[in-house]
C-alpha cells in the first residue's frame, strides 16, 4: 500500500444557489480542483462522488455517469462511483478514493461531493434527511432528524456532560470562522444570545443550533505521495482515513451521549497516523447540530467527556483561542451543509490550512489536520488525518 | 406513494410492540431481527417473537416544533426514547401530555394511536405512542 | 349454560370542551344550552384518536382484567359505531389485531345509530349461547360529529366500552335480552354527508321514549319484575334530561340511574353511551345486584338487558384497568379553536 497525497482542491460557494443546477455545481468544483492540481484532466483515471440523494432531491439517479459525462471524462470511459452513507457520504467517498490510489489500482483520482437540495420545498427536504435515521422506527414514528439530536442534547444536559449554553456556543464558534470564509453560506459572527433565543426546532435545539439547507460542491485530486512533486509544490499527505459503522437507530445504542463509531474510528486513525489527539492543530468536525460538535470534540479525544462544552464556550477552539482550532471553514453551521459535499469540503479546508493558503482563517504553522464526517445519528463515521509536507 | 404492503408488514411491531428474542442468549430486540447480532449463525431462523412490556419510563425526550405535515394538528408535540420495563429502548411520540411536565424518568405506557394516513382516501396507519401513567 | 359478561373495559379521551365556550363562538348562551340539555361538558378526541384507537384502549383494558383468558380463544369481535374510520374496511379487524385475537375468529362492524354497541352484545350472546364460540367481544364506540353551530355540537362526544361475553367465570349474567325495532326516521345521516340530520322534536316521544318504554316494559313483563327490583338502571342518554324523564315514566328513582348516567360529564358518546354507563355501574356493583339496561338507536330500536351480578365479581381483577371514574379524572380543557382543529372542522389546504 502506498501513501497518498492531495494535489488539488476546489469548492463552490455554498448557499441557496438558485442559478445553478446540480450539473453545473458538480462540474465547477471538479474543474477547480483539477486546475489547482495543474493537471490537464486526461490524467484522471477514476472518479468518486459523495452524494446523499440526487435521486430524491432532483429525481436523478446514476450521477456517476452524469459527473463523468459533464466533466468531460466519459469519453475516456473511466470508472465513476457514487457513494452514499447519509451525512458521511463525502467522507466515505474520500476513503474510497484514497483506497483506490493506495492499493495501486488507480494512479490519479478525482474525489468530489455535491448536493443540490433547494430544488425541493422544505417539507420534502426534511423528509429526505429524516430518511437517514431509521425510516421505519424513528421517522415513521413521528421523530424528525433534528429531534434525535435534540434528545441526545437533552440527555447530555441531564447527565451533566454539557450545559445548554455550552452546546449553543458551538454555533458561535462556527459563525466566528464563517465570517472569514468568502465561500461560506453565512458570513456574520453571532452571539450566544442569538443562538439561545432563536426559533424553536426541537427542544432544546433552535434554528441556530442547526446547519442550514445548502447547495454546493467540493473536490480534491489524489495521487501517490511519491508522484505529487511531479504535479505541484502545494500538496499534503493523507496519513489516515478510517471509517466505521454503528446501529442505524439511535435507540439501539448502549450510550446515546457518545458516538461509539467516532471513538473507535478516531482511535484507528490516530494509530495509523502515529499521532495522538494533542498533535492535531486544526480540525473540521461534523456540526450538523451544535450538540454534534460537542460530541465530536469529546469522542475524537480532544477533550474529556464533560469538558468539551466549557472549552468551546470559553473560546478555546476559536482561531487564536487555544492549541486546536475547530471548524475554521465555518463548519456545517456557517459554511453550509450540502450534504454529500460536506465531507469533501472539510478535506479541502484542512488541505488549505496545511498548505498555508487559508487566508484570514490561517492557523499558525499547522502540522496535522483532522476531518470527521458523520452519517445519521453516528451510524457511519469517517476520520481522516492529513499532514503538512 | 408506497404500496399498502410496506406498512401492513410492520403491524405486529407497530400495534403490539412485537420484537424478537434470541433463543441462545435470551437477548431481546426491537424491532424484529432475523438473527441475533451476538449469536449470529446459531440464531438464524430460530429467533422467537416477543412482545415488549407496554410500560416504561422516559429516557430522554424533545418537544418538536418544526413538524412533518402529518403531525400539523399536534404540534408542538413530545417525542421520547422510552425504556420499557424489559429494559428495551424504543423511539415514540408522547400523547395526552402537558409539555411542561415531560421529564426524564416519567412513567409511561403504550397506547394505539393514528400515526399517519396515505391521504384522505388512503389507508390509515396506526401504531404505538406512549401516554403518562396516571 | 349461563351466558354473561366475563370482563369489561372503558375508555374516554381526556380532552373536554364546555357549552359556554361553544356558545361564545356562535353567539348563543352556551351555559343555558348546557343547563337545558343537562350537559356540563363533553369529551373531545385528540387528532390521533378515532373509533379504532378508542375501541382498542377499551378492549385492552377489558383483557388486562382477565389475564387468564387467552386472546386466541376469542371467536368473534363486533364493533358498533356511527363513526367508523372507514366506510369499507372493518374497525373490528384492526382492533382484533391490536388485542392479538386474530386470525382464527370472525368479525364485522355494525351500525344502528347509538345502539350498535348493544346490538354487538346480543350477537355475541347468541354465538356464545349456541356454543359456536367460546368468547365474543362486543364494543360500542364513537367519535360523533355535531354540525358547527347546531344543537348537537353541545352533546356529540367521544368514548367507548368493550365487553367480553362468555360462559366461564361470568361476573354479570345476561339473564335475557329483548328488542323493540321499527322504521322511525328521527335522526339519520346519508352516505357522504359530514353531519347528521334530525327531526327536531320528533326525536322525543315517537322515537326515544316510545322505543325505550316499549322495550323496558316488555322486559319487566317477561321477567315478571318491577322497577324497585333493580339496583341500577342504565338508559340511553343523548342528553341528561331524556334518561331522567324516561326513568320517571317507567317508575325508576333518580338514584337508580345516577351511577350509569355519564352524559352530563362526557356528553353523548352515541354507541359508547350505554356500554359506558353500564361499565360505570359494574365498577361499583356487588354480587346480587340486578341491572336493567335499555339502549336506544335512532332509525329506530331499543335493546333491553336484564343482568344479575354474580359472586365471581368478588374475584374479578377490576383494579388491573382504570374505572370509569379514574378515566374521567384529570381532564384537559380546550378552547373552541383547538376543538375545531382537533375535530377537523377547519378547511385545511389540500
Amino acid at each position: 500500500m502506498r501513501d497518498v497525497a492531495i494535489i488539488g482542491i476546489g469548492v463552490t460557494k455554498f448557499g441557496e444557489l438558485w442559478n445553478d443546477s446540480f450539473r453545473s455545481i458538480g462540474i465547477e468544483a471538479g474543474l477547480r480542483a483539477i486546475a489547482d492540481s495543474k493537471l490537464a484532466g486526461n490524467e484522471i483515471d477514476g472518479i468518486f462522488i459523495g452524494n446523499l440523494s440526487a435521486g430524491r432531491f432532483i429525481n436523478q439517479q446514476h450521477i456517476d455517469a452524469l459527473i463523468a459525462d459533464y466533466s468531460g471524462m466519459a469519453t475516456n470511459h473511466i470508472p465513476a462511483v457514487r457513494v452514499e452513507a447519509g451525512g458521511a457520504s463525502g467522507g466515505v467517498a474520500f476513503r474510497q478514493g484514497v483506497m483506490a490510489v493506495a492499493s495501486g489500482m488507480h494512479d490519479i483520482v478525482l474525489v468530489g461531493g455535491a448536493e443540490k437540495m433547494t430544488d425541493l420545498d422544505d417539507p420534502a427536504i426534511n423528509s429526505v434527511v429524516d430518511a437517514t435515521a431509521d425510516a421505519e422506527w424513528e421517522a415513521s414514528m413521528g421523530l424528525t432528524f433534528a429531534s434525535l439530536y435534540a434528545m441526545i442534547a437533552q440527555r447530555m444536559i441531564h447527565e451533566g456532560t454539557a450545559t445548554r449554553e455550552e452546546i449553543a456556543s458551538f454555533a458561535v464558534n462556527s459563525h466566528a470562522h464563517g465570517a472569514l470564509n468568502p465561500n461560506a453560506q453565512f458570513r456574520k459572527a453571532i452571539t450566544l444570545d442569538t443562538v439561545l433565543r432563536s426559533g424553536k426546532v426541537a427542544d432544546p435545539l433552535g434554528v441556530f443550533d442547526c446547519a442550514p439547507i445548502s447547495d454546493g460542491a467540493a473536490a480534491v485530486v489524489l495521487c501517490p505521495l511519491e508522484e505529487a512533486k511531479k504535479h505541484t509544490d502545494s500538496y499534503v499527505k493523507v496519513s489516515a482515513v478510517e471509517q466505521g459503522s454503528d446501529t442505524l437507530a439511535l435507540f439501539q445504542r448502549p450510550d446515546i451521549t457518545s458516538f461509539g463509531a467516532t471513538v473507535a474510528v478516531a482511535k484507528r486513525a490516530y494509530e495509523t497516523a502515529g499521532i495522538s489527539p494533542v498533535d492535531v492543530n486544526v480540525a473540521e468536525v461534523h456540526d450538523n447540530y451544535t450538540v454534534s460538535g460537542i460530541l465530536a470534540l469529546q469522542d475524537l479525544g480532544f477533550y474529556r467527556k464533560g469538558e468539551a462544552g466549557k472549552a468551546v464556550l470559553d473560546g478555546e477552539v476559536t482561531l487564536g483561542g487555544g492549541k486546536l482550532a475547530v471548524n475554521t471553514s465555518g463548519g456545517l453551521k456557517a459554511r453550509g451543509h450540502p450534504i454529500g459535499a460536506t465531507g469533501i469540503a472539510q478535506i479541502v479546508e484542512i488541505a488549505e490550512q496545511l498548505r498555508g493558503s487559508a487566508g484570514k482563517r490561517q492557523v499558525d504553522n499547522p502540522k496535522y489536520g483532522l476531518a470527521q464526517s458523520v452519517g445519521g445519528t453516528g451510524s457511519a463515521v469517517t476520520v481522516s488525518i492529513m499532514e503538512a509536507i | 406513494m408506497a404500496t399498502v404492503a410496506k406498512e401492513w408488514r410492520e403491524i405486529p411491531g407497530r400495534y403490539n410492540l412485537e420484537g424478537s428474542k434470541c433463543p441462545c442468549c435470551k437477548k431481546i430486540y426491537f424491532p424484529k431481527r432475523g438473527l441475533c447480532p451476538k449469536c449470529r449463525r446459531e440464531s438464524m431462523g430460530k429467533m422467537e417473537d416477543y412482545n415488549l412490556c407496554r410500560e416504561g419510563e422516559v429516557y430522554t425526550y424533545s418537544i418538536i416544533h418544526e413538524a412533518p405535515e402529518c403531525n400539523g394538528k399536534l404540534k408542538p408535540y413530545a417525542v421520547a426514547l422510552v425504556k420499557t420495563k424489559d429494559e428495551i429502548l424504543i423511539a415514540t411520540q408522547l400523547a395526552d401530555v402537558n409539555l411542561d411536565e415531560v421529564r426524564i424518568g416519567m412513567p409511561v405506557r403504550a397506547v394505539l394511536r393514528k400515526l399517519d394516513s396515505d391521504g384522505p382516501s388512503g389507508v390509515i396507519h396506526y401504531g404505538f405512542k406512549f401516554v403518562p401513567i396516571r | 349454560m349461563d351466558v354473561g359478561i366475563v370482563s369489561y373495559g372503558a375508555y374516554v379521551p381526556r380532552y373536554r370542551i364546555v357549552p359556554e365556550e361553544i356558545g361564545r363562538i356562535w353567539g348563543v348562551d352556551g351555559k343555558a344550552m348546557g343547563k337545558g340539555l343537562y350537559i356540563n361538558q363533553k369529551s373531545v378526541p385528540s387528532p390521533d384518536e378515532d373509533v379504532v384507537t378508542i375501541a382498542t384502549e377499551a378492549a385492552r383494558n377489558m383483557m388486562d382484567r382477565v389475564p387468564s383468558v387467552e386472546a386466541g380463544d376469542i371467536g368473534a369481535v363486533y364493533i358498533g359505531s356511527e363513526s367508523h374510520p372507514y366506510a369499507v374496511k372493518p374497525t373490528s379487524a384492526i382492533v382484533a389485531e391490536a388485542i392479538r385475537a386474530t386470525p382464527v375468529m370472525t368479525a364485522a362492524d355494525l351500525e344502528f345509530a347509538c345502539k350498535a354497541g348493544t346490538a354487538a352484545m346480543q350477537i355475541c350472546m347468541g354465538l356464545v349461547g349456541s356454543g359456536m364460540i367460546r368468547y365474543g367481544v362486543a364494543i360500542g364506540a364513537d367519535t360523533s360529529q355535531g354540525a358547527p353551530g347546531d344543537a348537537l355540537e353541545y352533546s356529540a362526544s367521544a368514548g367507548g366500552a368493550s365487553y367480553l361475553i362468555g360462559s366461564e367465570n361470568v361476573i354479570a349474567k345476561l339473564n335475557k335480552t329483548l328488542s323493540f325495532t321499527t322504521d322511525t326516521p328521527d335522526f339519520w345521516r346519508r352516505e357522504g354527508q359530514l353531519y347528521p340530520s334530525h327531526g327536531g322534536r320528533f326525536t322525543g316521544e315517537p322515537a326515544y321514549f316510545r322505543h325505550i318504554t316499549s322495550a323496558a316494559n316488555m322486559m319487566l313483563t317477561a321477567m315478571d319484575t318491577k322497577p324497585e327490583d333493580y339496583t341500577y338502571a342504565v338508559f340511553h342518554q343523548p342528553n341528561g334530561k331524556f334518561p331522567t324523564r324516561v326513568a320517571g315514566q317507567l317508575g325508576f328513582e333518580p338514584k337508580q340511574i345516577e351511577r350509569g348516567l355519564l352524559t352530563p360529564e362526557i356528553g353523548n358518546t352515541y354507541s359508547g353511551a350505554v356500554p359506558l354507563g353500564l361499565a360505570s355501574v359494574l365498577d361499583v356493583s356487588k354480587p346480587g345486584d340486578r341491572i336493567l339496561v335499555v339502549s336506544y338507536g335512532s332509525g329506530a330500536g331499543s335493546d333491553a338487558f336484564d343482568i344479575t351480578v354474580t359472586d365471581s365479581m368478588k374475584d374479578y381483577r377490576k383494579e388491573k384497568a382504570p374505572t370509569v371514574e379514574e378515566l374521567l379524572a384529570d381532564p384537559i380543557y380546550l378552547d373552541y379553536g383547538t376543538y375545531a382543529k382537533y375535530k377537523g372542522k377547519i378547511a385545511m389546504q389540500e
